[in-house]
Protein backbone atom coordinates (compact mmCIF):
# COMPACT_ATOMS: atom_id res chain seq x y z
CA UNK A 1 0.00 0.00 0.00
CA UNK A 2 1.31 3.43 -0.83
CA UNK A 3 0.35 6.61 0.94
CA UNK A 4 -2.45 8.80 -0.36
CA UNK A 5 -3.10 12.50 0.31
CA UNK A 6 -4.99 13.15 3.54
CA UNK A 7 -7.58 15.02 1.48
CA UNK A 8 -8.59 11.70 -0.07
CA UNK A 9 -9.46 10.16 3.28
CA UNK A 10 -13.17 10.07 4.00
CA UNK A 11 -13.86 9.60 7.71
CA UNK A 12 -17.63 9.88 7.47
CA UNK A 13 -19.64 7.06 8.95
CA UNK A 14 -23.27 6.28 9.62
CA UNK A 15 -23.90 4.98 13.10
CA UNK A 16 -27.40 3.63 13.57
CA UNK A 17 -28.95 6.23 11.31
CA UNK A 18 -26.84 9.12 12.58
CA UNK A 19 -24.55 10.51 9.88
CA UNK A 20 -21.21 11.50 11.40
CA UNK A 21 -18.54 13.48 9.55
CA UNK A 22 -15.98 11.48 11.46
CA UNK A 23 -16.15 8.63 13.98
CA UNK A 24 -14.84 10.58 16.98
CA UNK A 25 -17.37 11.65 19.60
CA UNK A 26 -16.97 13.14 23.04
CA UNK A 27 -18.38 10.93 25.77
CA UNK A 28 -21.25 11.81 28.03
CA UNK A 29 -20.27 13.47 31.28
CA UNK A 30 -16.87 14.57 30.05
CA UNK A 31 -17.85 17.50 27.86
CA UNK A 32 -20.67 19.11 29.83
CA UNK A 33 -23.39 20.34 27.48
CA UNK A 34 -20.97 21.96 25.03
CA UNK A 35 -20.48 25.58 26.09
CA UNK A 36 -17.96 24.58 28.74
CA UNK A 37 -15.43 23.63 26.06
CA UNK A 38 -16.54 25.88 23.20
CA UNK A 39 -13.62 28.30 23.64
CA UNK A 40 -11.10 25.49 23.49
CA UNK A 41 -12.56 23.00 21.03
CA UNK A 42 -14.11 23.57 17.60
CA UNK A 43 -17.33 21.63 18.18
CA UNK A 44 -17.90 21.53 14.42
CA UNK A 45 -14.90 19.24 14.10
CA UNK A 46 -16.33 16.57 16.39
CA UNK A 47 -18.10 13.52 15.01
CA UNK A 48 -20.84 13.99 17.58
CA UNK A 49 -21.31 15.55 20.96
CA UNK A 50 -22.87 13.37 23.62
CA UNK A 51 -24.13 15.61 26.39
CA UNK A 52 -24.19 14.88 30.09
CA UNK A 53 -27.01 12.61 31.30
CA UNK A 54 -30.46 14.16 31.44
CA UNK A 55 -33.45 12.89 33.39
CA UNK A 56 -36.96 14.25 33.65
CA UNK A 57 -36.55 16.84 36.41
CA UNK A 58 -33.64 18.92 37.72
CA UNK A 59 -31.32 16.97 40.03
CA UNK A 60 -28.57 18.10 42.38
CA UNK A 61 -26.33 15.05 42.25
CA UNK A 62 -24.07 13.70 44.97
CA UNK A 63 -22.30 15.45 47.85
CA UNK A 64 -18.57 16.18 47.62
CA UNK A 65 -15.91 14.87 47.26
CA UNK A 66 -17.15 13.59 43.93
CA UNK A 67 -13.93 12.49 42.24
CA UNK A 68 -10.61 11.01 43.20
CA UNK A 69 -7.60 10.69 40.96
CA UNK A 70 -6.24 7.14 40.99
CA UNK A 71 -3.51 5.34 39.07
CA UNK A 72 -4.05 6.08 35.36
CA UNK A 73 -7.65 6.93 35.98
CA UNK A 74 -10.33 8.91 37.69
CA UNK A 75 -12.88 7.59 40.12
CA UNK A 76 -16.10 9.55 40.07
CA UNK A 77 -19.46 9.63 41.76
CA UNK A 78 -20.92 12.86 40.46
CA UNK A 79 -24.44 11.49 40.72
CA UNK A 80 -25.84 12.95 37.49
CA UNK A 81 -26.74 16.49 38.53
CA UNK A 82 -28.56 18.22 35.72
CA UNK A 83 -31.20 20.67 34.59
CA UNK A 84 -33.86 18.11 33.59
CA UNK A 85 -35.38 17.82 30.12
CA UNK A 86 -37.00 21.25 29.97
CA UNK A 87 -34.03 23.02 31.54
CA UNK A 88 -31.66 21.34 29.11
CA UNK A 89 -33.74 22.13 26.05
CA UNK A 90 -34.25 25.75 27.08
CA UNK A 91 -30.69 26.44 28.25
CA UNK A 92 -28.52 24.41 25.91
CA UNK A 93 -30.32 23.47 22.70
CA UNK A 94 -30.18 26.98 21.17
CA UNK A 95 -26.41 26.85 21.66
CA UNK A 96 -26.04 23.30 20.32
CA UNK A 97 -28.17 23.96 17.24
CA UNK A 98 -25.55 26.43 16.00
CA UNK A 99 -23.22 23.57 15.14
CA UNK A 100 -23.21 21.15 12.24
CA UNK A 101 -22.42 18.35 14.65
CA UNK A 102 -25.00 15.75 15.69
CA UNK A 103 -26.20 16.13 19.26
CA UNK A 104 -26.73 12.86 21.09
CA UNK A 105 -28.51 13.23 24.42
CA UNK A 106 -27.62 10.79 27.14
CA UNK A 107 -30.81 10.01 29.07
CA UNK A 108 -31.53 8.28 32.36
CA UNK A 109 -34.43 7.69 34.70
CA UNK A 110 -35.28 6.28 38.08
CA UNK A 111 -38.07 4.12 36.68
CA UNK A 112 -38.85 2.54 33.32
CA UNK A 113 -41.73 4.99 32.94
CA UNK A 114 -39.38 7.90 33.52
CA UNK A 115 -36.93 6.64 30.90
CA UNK A 116 -39.79 6.38 28.41
CA UNK A 117 -41.13 9.81 29.30
CA UNK A 118 -37.72 11.43 28.82
CA UNK A 119 -37.40 9.70 25.43
CA UNK A 120 -40.90 10.82 24.44
CA UNK A 121 -40.12 14.45 25.33
CA UNK A 122 -36.90 14.48 23.32
CA UNK A 123 -38.70 12.95 20.36
CA UNK A 124 -40.36 16.35 19.88
CA UNK A 125 -37.21 18.45 20.18
CA UNK A 126 -35.57 19.88 17.08
CA UNK A 127 -31.86 19.29 16.64
CA UNK A 128 -31.43 16.03 18.49
CA UNK A 129 -29.82 13.25 16.46
CA UNK A 130 -30.21 10.39 18.87
CA UNK A 131 -30.49 9.20 22.44
CA UNK A 132 -27.83 7.34 24.33
CA UNK A 133 -29.49 5.39 27.12
CA UNK A 134 -27.60 5.44 30.37
CA UNK A 135 -28.58 2.16 31.99
CA UNK A 136 -25.35 1.82 33.81
CA UNK A 137 -24.41 4.81 35.90
CA UNK A 138 -22.94 3.17 39.00
CA UNK A 139 -23.60 6.21 41.17
CA UNK A 140 -27.36 6.45 41.33
CA UNK A 141 -28.91 4.65 44.24
CA UNK A 142 -32.42 4.37 42.92
CA UNK A 143 -32.13 1.41 40.63
CA UNK A 144 -30.36 2.82 37.61
CA UNK A 145 -27.41 0.48 37.94
CA UNK A 146 -29.77 -2.49 37.94
CA UNK A 147 -31.06 -1.53 34.52
CA UNK A 148 -27.54 -2.15 33.24
CA UNK A 149 -26.77 -5.42 34.96
CA UNK A 150 -30.10 -7.25 35.11
CA UNK A 151 -30.89 -8.56 31.64
CA UNK A 152 -34.64 -8.56 32.10
CA UNK A 153 -34.68 -4.99 33.45
CA UNK A 154 -32.38 -3.94 30.62
CA UNK A 155 -34.75 -5.39 28.00
CA UNK A 156 -37.74 -3.70 29.57
CA UNK A 157 -36.12 -0.29 29.64
CA UNK A 158 -34.90 -0.52 26.03
CA UNK A 159 -38.32 -1.78 24.89
CA UNK A 160 -40.06 1.10 26.66
CA UNK A 161 -37.74 3.69 25.12
CA UNK A 162 -38.06 2.09 21.69
CA UNK A 163 -41.83 2.44 21.93
CA UNK A 164 -41.52 6.09 23.03
CA UNK A 165 -39.33 7.56 20.30
CA UNK A 166 -38.48 7.41 16.62
CA UNK A 167 -34.99 8.76 17.33
CA UNK A 168 -32.03 6.40 17.05
CA UNK A 169 -31.40 4.87 20.47
CA UNK A 170 -28.02 3.75 21.73
CA UNK A 171 -28.01 1.80 25.02
CA UNK A 172 -24.73 2.34 26.86
CA UNK A 173 -23.68 -0.95 28.33
CA UNK A 174 -22.31 -1.58 31.80
CA UNK A 175 -18.94 -3.35 31.89
CA UNK A 176 -19.58 -5.27 35.11
CA UNK A 177 -21.68 -8.10 33.69
CA UNK A 178 -20.85 -11.76 33.26
CA UNK A 179 -21.69 -11.85 29.56
CA UNK A 180 -21.65 -8.63 27.58
CA UNK A 181 -22.92 -10.39 24.46
CA UNK A 182 -26.25 -11.11 26.15
CA UNK A 183 -26.81 -7.39 26.70
CA UNK A 184 -25.57 -6.47 23.22
CA UNK A 185 -27.95 -9.00 21.63
CA UNK A 186 -30.84 -7.92 23.85
CA UNK A 187 -30.30 -4.32 22.77
CA UNK A 188 -30.32 -5.33 19.12
CA UNK A 189 -33.41 -7.51 19.56
CA UNK A 190 -35.24 -4.64 21.29
CA UNK A 191 -34.64 -2.34 18.36
CA UNK A 192 -31.60 -0.37 19.46
CA UNK A 193 -29.89 1.34 16.52
CA UNK A 194 -26.41 1.03 18.00
CA UNK A 195 -24.76 0.27 21.32
CA UNK A 196 -22.05 2.13 23.15
CA UNK A 197 -19.61 0.70 25.67
CA UNK A 198 -18.20 0.86 28.17
CA UNK A 199 -19.58 2.94 30.98
CA UNK A 200 -17.32 3.44 33.99
CA UNK A 201 -16.27 0.40 36.00
CA UNK A 202 -17.45 0.33 39.64
CA UNK A 203 -14.67 0.93 42.13
CA UNK A 204 -13.62 2.67 45.30
CA UNK A 205 -10.61 4.18 47.02
CA UNK A 206 -9.78 4.61 50.70
CA UNK A 207 -7.87 7.42 52.39
CA UNK A 208 -5.50 5.46 54.59
CA UNK A 209 -4.94 8.39 56.96
CA UNK A 210 -8.57 9.15 57.75
CA UNK A 211 -9.82 5.58 57.07
CA UNK A 212 -12.62 7.18 55.10
CA UNK A 213 -13.65 6.68 51.48
CA UNK A 214 -12.18 9.15 49.00
CA UNK A 215 -15.65 9.70 47.58
CA UNK A 216 -18.64 10.94 49.57
CA UNK A 217 -20.69 8.30 47.77
CA UNK A 218 -18.15 5.66 48.97
CA UNK A 219 -18.16 3.86 45.61
CA UNK A 220 -17.79 5.36 42.17
CA UNK A 221 -17.04 4.61 38.56
CA UNK A 222 -13.52 4.24 37.25
CA UNK A 223 -12.65 5.88 33.93
CA UNK A 224 -9.51 6.75 32.02
CA UNK A 225 -6.59 4.74 30.61
CA UNK A 226 -6.84 2.26 33.51
CA UNK A 227 -10.00 0.73 32.03
CA UNK A 228 -8.96 0.66 28.37
CA UNK A 229 -8.01 -3.05 28.22
CA UNK A 230 -11.34 -3.92 29.85
CA UNK A 231 -13.15 -1.81 27.27
CA UNK A 232 -11.26 -3.28 24.31
CA UNK A 233 -12.15 -6.79 25.38
CA UNK A 234 -15.81 -5.98 25.87
CA UNK A 235 -16.10 -4.06 22.59
CA UNK A 236 -14.49 -7.00 20.79
CA UNK A 237 -16.95 -9.46 22.32
CA UNK A 238 -19.98 -7.23 21.75
CA UNK A 239 -19.05 -6.35 18.17
CA UNK A 240 -18.80 -10.04 17.26
CA UNK A 241 -22.24 -10.68 18.72
CA UNK A 242 -24.34 -8.06 16.93
CA UNK A 243 -24.70 -6.46 13.55
CA UNK A 244 -25.74 -3.01 14.82
CA UNK A 245 -22.84 -0.54 15.11
CA UNK A 246 -20.75 -0.46 18.26
CA UNK A 247 -19.38 2.79 19.65
CA UNK A 248 -16.26 2.08 21.68
CA UNK A 249 -15.05 4.07 24.65
CA UNK A 250 -12.95 3.65 27.73
CA UNK A 251 -9.59 5.34 28.17
CA UNK A 252 -9.26 6.69 24.64
CA UNK A 253 -7.02 9.73 24.42
CA UNK A 254 -5.07 9.35 21.20
CA UNK A 255 -5.21 7.72 17.78
CA UNK A 256 -3.46 4.51 18.77
CA UNK A 257 -5.99 3.96 21.53
CA UNK A 258 -8.85 4.50 19.10
CA UNK A 259 -7.32 2.13 16.52
CA UNK A 260 -7.47 -0.72 19.02
CA UNK A 261 -11.21 -0.19 19.27
CA UNK A 262 -11.69 0.09 15.50
CA UNK A 263 -9.69 -3.06 14.92
CA UNK A 264 -11.88 -5.08 17.28
CA UNK A 265 -15.01 -3.85 15.54
CA UNK A 266 -16.04 -0.39 16.79
CA UNK A 267 -17.50 1.84 14.03
CA UNK A 268 -17.03 4.96 16.12
CA UNK A 269 -15.26 5.90 19.32
CA UNK A 270 -15.69 8.43 22.09
CA UNK A 271 -13.06 10.40 23.96
CA UNK A 272 -13.98 10.72 27.62
CA UNK A 273 -11.78 11.46 30.60
CA UNK A 274 -8.99 12.52 28.22
CA UNK A 275 -10.99 15.69 27.53
CA UNK A 276 -10.14 16.78 31.07
CA UNK A 277 -6.44 16.19 30.54
CA UNK A 278 -6.28 17.52 27.01
CA UNK A 279 -9.27 19.46 25.70
CA UNK A 280 -7.79 19.13 22.21
CA UNK A 281 -7.70 15.32 22.44
CA UNK A 282 -10.76 14.60 20.26
CA UNK A 283 -9.92 16.97 17.40
CA UNK A 284 -6.28 15.90 17.49
CA UNK A 285 -7.47 12.30 17.25
CA UNK A 286 -9.49 13.17 14.13
CA UNK A 287 -6.42 14.72 12.47
CA UNK A 288 -4.16 11.86 13.49
CA UNK A 289 -6.65 9.25 12.32
CA UNK A 290 -6.83 10.90 8.92
CA UNK A 291 -3.04 11.04 8.74
CA UNK A 292 -2.74 7.41 9.79
CA UNK A 293 -5.14 6.21 7.11
CA UNK A 294 -3.47 8.35 4.45
CA UNK A 295 -0.09 6.93 5.36
CA UNK A 296 -1.55 3.42 5.11
CA UNK A 297 -3.01 4.21 1.71
CA UNK A 298 -6.54 3.78 2.98
CA UNK A 299 -9.32 6.11 1.88
CA UNK A 300 -11.60 5.13 4.74
CA UNK A 301 -11.77 3.15 7.95
CA UNK A 302 -13.33 0.20 6.14
CA UNK A 303 -9.97 -1.51 5.90
CA UNK A 304 -9.50 -1.21 9.65
CA UNK A 305 -12.83 -1.84 11.36
CA UNK A 306 -13.10 -5.41 12.60
CA UNK A 307 -9.87 -6.55 10.96
CA UNK A 308 -8.36 -7.70 14.24
CA UNK A 309 -6.68 -11.02 13.48
CA UNK A 310 -6.15 -13.14 16.57
CA UNK B 1 -14.59 34.87 28.64
CA UNK B 2 -11.94 33.53 26.36
CA UNK B 3 -9.62 30.71 27.28
CA UNK B 4 -6.79 28.99 25.51
CA UNK B 5 -4.84 25.75 25.53
CA UNK B 6 -1.22 26.70 25.07
CA UNK B 7 2.21 25.15 25.38
CA UNK B 8 4.17 27.51 27.58
CA UNK B 9 7.94 27.65 27.75
CA UNK B 10 9.69 27.90 31.08
CA UNK B 11 11.59 31.18 31.23
CA UNK B 12 12.59 31.18 34.88
CA UNK B 13 12.05 28.73 37.68
CA UNK B 14 13.46 29.38 41.10
CA UNK B 15 13.05 28.27 44.67
CA UNK B 16 12.21 31.30 46.78
CA UNK B 17 12.07 30.15 50.39
CA UNK B 18 10.56 27.44 52.54
CA UNK B 19 9.47 25.14 49.72
CA UNK B 20 7.92 27.97 47.69
CA UNK B 21 8.80 28.29 44.03
CA UNK B 22 8.31 30.90 41.36
CA UNK B 23 7.70 29.58 37.85
CA UNK B 24 7.72 32.12 35.02
CA UNK B 25 6.53 31.00 31.59
CA UNK B 26 6.10 32.48 28.16
CA UNK B 27 2.38 32.15 27.39
CA UNK B 28 1.62 34.77 24.73
CA UNK B 29 -2.04 33.87 24.33
CA UNK B 30 -3.02 33.28 27.94
CA UNK B 31 -0.98 35.95 29.74
CA UNK B 32 -2.56 39.05 28.17
CA UNK B 33 -6.07 37.72 28.87
CA UNK B 34 -5.60 37.20 32.61
CA UNK B 35 -7.80 39.09 35.04
CA UNK B 36 -7.12 39.29 38.81
CA UNK B 37 -7.94 36.11 40.69
CA UNK B 38 -8.02 33.81 37.66
CA UNK B 39 -6.10 30.56 37.43
CA UNK B 40 -4.37 28.32 34.91
CA UNK B 41 -4.82 24.56 34.69
CA UNK B 42 -1.39 23.01 34.39
CA UNK B 43 -0.55 19.63 32.91
CA UNK B 44 2.49 18.79 35.01
CA UNK B 45 4.98 17.02 32.73
CA UNK B 46 6.36 13.61 33.69
CA UNK B 47 3.64 12.97 36.25
CA UNK B 48 3.31 9.39 35.06
CA UNK B 49 0.09 7.72 36.10
CA UNK B 50 -1.59 10.98 37.22
CA UNK B 51 -3.97 12.12 34.54
CA UNK B 52 -5.48 15.36 35.81
CA UNK B 53 -4.23 18.90 35.42
CA UNK B 54 -3.46 20.97 38.52
CA UNK B 55 -4.92 24.46 39.05
CA UNK B 56 -2.67 27.36 40.07
CA UNK B 57 -3.58 30.99 40.69
CA UNK B 58 -1.87 33.34 38.30
CA UNK B 59 0.62 35.31 40.37
CA UNK B 60 1.74 37.72 37.66
CA UNK B 61 0.82 38.31 34.04
CA UNK B 62 2.84 40.91 32.17
CA UNK B 63 3.16 41.00 28.40
CA UNK B 64 3.63 37.42 27.28
CA UNK B 65 4.93 36.32 30.69
CA UNK B 66 2.84 34.43 33.13
CA UNK B 67 4.01 33.43 36.60
CA UNK B 68 2.70 31.07 39.22
CA UNK B 69 3.93 30.89 42.78
CA UNK B 70 3.48 27.51 44.37
CA UNK B 71 4.46 25.45 47.36
CA UNK B 72 5.87 21.97 47.11
CA UNK B 73 3.07 20.16 48.94
CA UNK B 74 2.49 16.91 47.05
CA UNK B 75 3.48 14.72 44.14
CA UNK B 76 2.21 17.16 41.50
CA UNK B 77 4.00 20.18 42.86
CA UNK B 78 7.12 18.15 43.67
CA UNK B 79 7.30 16.98 40.06
CA UNK B 80 6.77 20.53 38.89
CA UNK B 81 9.91 21.63 40.76
CA UNK B 82 12.03 19.52 38.36
CA UNK B 83 11.01 21.62 35.34
CA UNK B 84 13.94 23.43 33.82
CA UNK B 85 14.42 26.55 31.74
CA UNK B 86 13.44 25.91 28.11
CA UNK B 87 11.07 23.00 28.83
CA UNK B 88 7.44 23.38 27.89
CA UNK B 89 4.23 22.53 29.66
CA UNK B 90 0.61 22.65 28.60
CA UNK B 91 -1.60 25.30 30.15
CA UNK B 92 -5.33 25.89 29.86
CA UNK B 93 -6.40 29.36 30.86
CA UNK B 94 -7.10 31.90 31.98
CA UNK B 95 -9.90 30.17 33.87
CA UNK B 96 -12.51 31.13 36.36
CA UNK B 97 -14.32 34.18 37.52
CA UNK B 98 -11.75 36.30 39.33
CA UNK B 99 -11.92 39.30 41.63
CA UNK B 100 -14.08 42.20 40.53
CA UNK B 101 -12.57 45.65 40.14
CA UNK B 102 -12.36 47.32 43.53
CA UNK B 103 -15.51 49.35 44.12
CA UNK B 104 -15.01 53.13 43.92
CA UNK B 105 -15.31 54.76 47.33
CA UNK B 106 -14.37 51.64 49.27
CA UNK B 107 -11.00 51.03 50.88
CA UNK B 108 -9.34 47.84 49.57
CA UNK B 109 -8.11 45.36 52.14
CA UNK B 110 -6.26 42.22 51.08
CA UNK B 111 -6.19 39.22 53.38
CA UNK B 112 -3.94 36.28 52.53
CA UNK B 113 -2.91 33.07 54.18
CA UNK B 114 0.41 31.65 52.97
CA UNK B 115 0.60 31.44 49.20
CA UNK B 116 -2.97 32.73 48.99
CA UNK B 117 -1.09 35.96 48.48
CA UNK B 118 -0.31 34.79 44.93
CA UNK B 119 -3.94 35.13 43.88
CA UNK B 120 -4.06 38.70 45.20
CA UNK B 121 -0.94 40.09 43.56
CA UNK B 122 -2.52 41.15 40.26
CA UNK B 123 -5.39 42.62 42.24
CA UNK B 124 -2.85 44.64 44.23
CA UNK B 125 -1.09 45.78 41.05
CA UNK B 126 -4.20 46.87 39.20
CA UNK B 127 -6.20 48.40 42.04
CA UNK B 128 -6.20 52.19 41.56
CA UNK B 129 -6.37 52.66 45.33
CA UNK B 130 -3.67 50.99 47.40
CA UNK B 131 -4.89 49.93 50.81
CA UNK B 132 -3.78 47.50 53.46
CA UNK B 133 -2.66 43.90 53.01
CA UNK B 134 -2.75 41.37 55.84
CA UNK B 135 -0.42 38.41 55.31
CA UNK B 136 -0.60 35.47 57.67
CA UNK B 137 1.38 32.25 57.88
CA UNK B 138 2.57 29.55 60.20
CA UNK B 139 6.13 30.85 60.24
CA UNK B 140 8.37 33.51 58.64
CA UNK B 141 9.04 31.30 55.61
CA UNK B 142 5.32 31.41 54.73
CA UNK B 143 5.33 35.20 54.36
CA UNK B 144 6.14 36.02 50.78
CA UNK B 145 6.63 39.08 48.61
CA UNK B 146 6.08 41.70 51.32
CA UNK B 147 8.51 44.07 49.58
CA UNK B 148 6.73 43.64 46.26
CA UNK B 149 3.40 44.59 47.74
CA UNK B 150 4.98 47.52 49.60
CA UNK B 151 6.62 48.68 46.38
CA UNK B 152 3.16 48.73 44.79
CA UNK B 153 2.04 51.12 47.52
CA UNK B 154 0.32 48.76 49.94
CA UNK B 155 0.78 48.75 53.69
CA UNK B 156 1.56 45.16 54.63
CA UNK B 157 0.75 43.83 58.10
CA UNK B 158 2.29 40.45 58.87
CA UNK B 159 1.27 37.80 61.37
CA UNK B 160 2.88 34.43 62.01
CA UNK B 161 1.56 31.75 64.32
CA UNK B 162 5.01 31.16 65.83
CA UNK B 163 5.83 34.86 66.05
CA UNK B 164 8.95 34.50 63.89
CA UNK B 165 7.88 37.47 61.78
CA UNK B 166 5.48 40.33 62.47
CA UNK B 167 2.82 40.01 65.11
CA UNK B 168 2.32 36.60 66.71
CA UNK B 169 -1.07 35.05 65.98
CA UNK B 170 -3.46 34.53 63.14
CA UNK B 171 -4.24 37.00 60.43
CA UNK B 172 -7.54 37.87 62.15
CA UNK B 173 -5.59 38.82 65.30
CA UNK B 174 -4.21 41.74 63.29
CA UNK B 175 -7.28 42.39 61.18
CA UNK B 176 -9.68 42.73 64.15
CA UNK B 177 -7.84 45.54 66.00
CA UNK B 178 -7.12 47.34 62.71
CA UNK B 179 -10.81 47.33 61.85
CA UNK B 180 -11.73 48.37 65.41
CA UNK B 181 -9.26 51.26 65.36
CA UNK B 182 -10.80 53.04 62.42
CA UNK B 183 -10.30 50.61 59.58
CA UNK B 184 -13.94 49.68 59.40
CA UNK B 185 -14.90 53.37 59.33
CA UNK B 186 -13.12 53.57 55.97
CA UNK B 187 -15.74 51.32 54.37
CA UNK B 188 -13.49 48.35 53.64
CA UNK B 189 -13.79 45.98 50.73
CA UNK B 190 -12.02 42.71 51.41
CA UNK B 191 -10.22 40.48 48.91
CA UNK B 192 -9.36 37.20 50.56
CA UNK B 193 -7.40 34.09 49.60
CA UNK B 194 -6.05 31.32 51.77
CA UNK B 195 -6.99 28.09 53.53
CA UNK B 196 -10.69 27.51 54.15
CA UNK B 197 -10.35 28.22 57.88
CA UNK B 198 -9.08 31.69 57.09
CA UNK B 199 -11.78 32.29 54.48
CA UNK B 200 -14.43 31.25 56.97
CA UNK B 201 -13.04 33.43 59.77
CA UNK B 202 -12.81 36.52 57.58
CA UNK B 203 -16.18 35.88 55.93
CA UNK B 204 -17.95 35.60 59.29
CA UNK B 205 -16.60 39.04 60.26
CA UNK B 206 -17.56 40.48 56.91
CA UNK B 207 -21.08 39.14 57.19
CA UNK B 208 -21.44 40.36 60.78
CA UNK B 209 -20.25 43.88 59.99
CA UNK B 210 -21.71 44.00 56.48
CA UNK B 211 -18.34 44.58 54.85
CA UNK B 212 -18.16 43.78 51.20
CA UNK B 213 -15.90 40.74 50.85
CA UNK B 214 -14.67 38.49 48.05
CA UNK B 215 -13.10 35.15 48.78
CA UNK B 216 -11.14 32.86 46.51
CA UNK B 217 -11.73 29.18 47.26
CA UNK B 218 -9.25 26.37 46.65
CA UNK B 219 -11.30 23.27 45.84
CA UNK B 220 -10.09 20.09 44.22
CA UNK B 221 -10.70 20.33 40.50
CA UNK B 222 -11.02 17.97 37.58
CA UNK B 223 -11.47 19.59 34.21
CA UNK B 224 -11.16 23.24 35.31
CA UNK B 225 -13.68 24.46 32.75
CA UNK B 226 -17.01 23.53 34.31
CA UNK B 227 -17.73 20.16 32.71
CA UNK B 228 -16.88 17.52 35.29
CA UNK B 229 -18.61 19.06 38.34
CA UNK B 230 -15.91 17.93 40.77
CA UNK B 231 -15.19 21.30 42.38
CA UNK B 232 -18.72 22.31 43.31
CA UNK B 233 -19.58 24.07 46.57
CA UNK B 234 -22.89 25.07 48.08
CA UNK B 235 -23.99 28.65 47.48
CA UNK B 236 -27.18 30.42 48.50
CA UNK B 237 -29.94 30.70 45.97
CA UNK B 238 -31.20 33.91 47.59
CA UNK B 239 -34.26 34.13 45.32
CA UNK B 240 -35.53 30.67 46.20
CA UNK B 241 -34.30 30.60 49.80
CA UNK B 242 -32.48 27.38 48.95
CA UNK B 243 -28.94 26.33 48.14
CA UNK B 244 -27.49 25.32 44.82
CA UNK B 245 -24.15 24.05 43.61
CA UNK B 246 -21.65 26.45 42.08
CA UNK B 247 -18.52 25.37 40.27
CA UNK B 248 -15.33 26.72 41.84
CA UNK B 249 -13.71 26.60 38.40
CA UNK B 250 -16.40 28.52 36.55
CA UNK B 251 -18.67 30.61 38.79
CA UNK B 252 -15.62 30.90 41.11
CA UNK B 253 -12.96 30.60 42.33
CA UNK B 254 -13.94 34.03 43.65
CA UNK B 255 -17.30 34.36 45.36
CA UNK B 256 -19.00 37.06 47.38
CA UNK B 257 -18.64 35.97 51.01
CA UNK B 258 -22.39 36.33 51.39
CA UNK B 259 -23.04 33.79 48.62
CA UNK B 260 -21.24 30.81 50.14
CA UNK B 261 -23.05 28.41 52.47
CA UNK B 262 -20.33 28.53 55.11
CA UNK B 263 -21.83 25.80 57.30
CA UNK B 264 -21.02 23.38 54.46
CA UNK B 265 -17.38 24.45 54.17
CA UNK B 266 -15.03 22.00 55.92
Amino acid sequence: MSAIPVSEVDLSVNVGGIALKNPVMVASGTFGYGPEYADLVDINRLGAIVVKGICLNPTKGNPTPRTAEVASGLLNAIGLPGPGVDGFVRTYMPFLRQYATPVIVNIWGKTIEEYAEVARRFDQVEGIAGLEVNVSCPNIKEGSALFGTDLDMFRRVVDAIRAATRLPIIPKLAPNVADITAFAKAAEASGANAISLINSFPGMAVDIKTRKPKLANITGGLTGPAIRPIAVRLVWQAAKAVSIPVIGMGGIGAVNDALEFFLVGARAVAVGTANFTNPAAAVTLVDDLRAYLAAQGMASLDGVVGTFAP
Amino acid sequence: MSMFQENAEVVEHEAIQGGYNLLIMRAPRIAPAVRPGQFVHVLVPHLGESILRRPFSVFRAEGDRLAILYKDVGRGTRTLTYLRHGETLSLVGPLGNGFPDPAPGLFPVLVAGGYGMAALHICAQRSPVKGVAFFGGRTAADILCVKEFEALGWTVIVTTEDGSLGQQGRVTDALDPWMAQGGSARKPELFVCGPSGLLKAVASRALEHRWRAWVSVDNNMGCGVGACLTCVLKVHDHAKGDWTWARACREGPVFAASDIVWEAVG
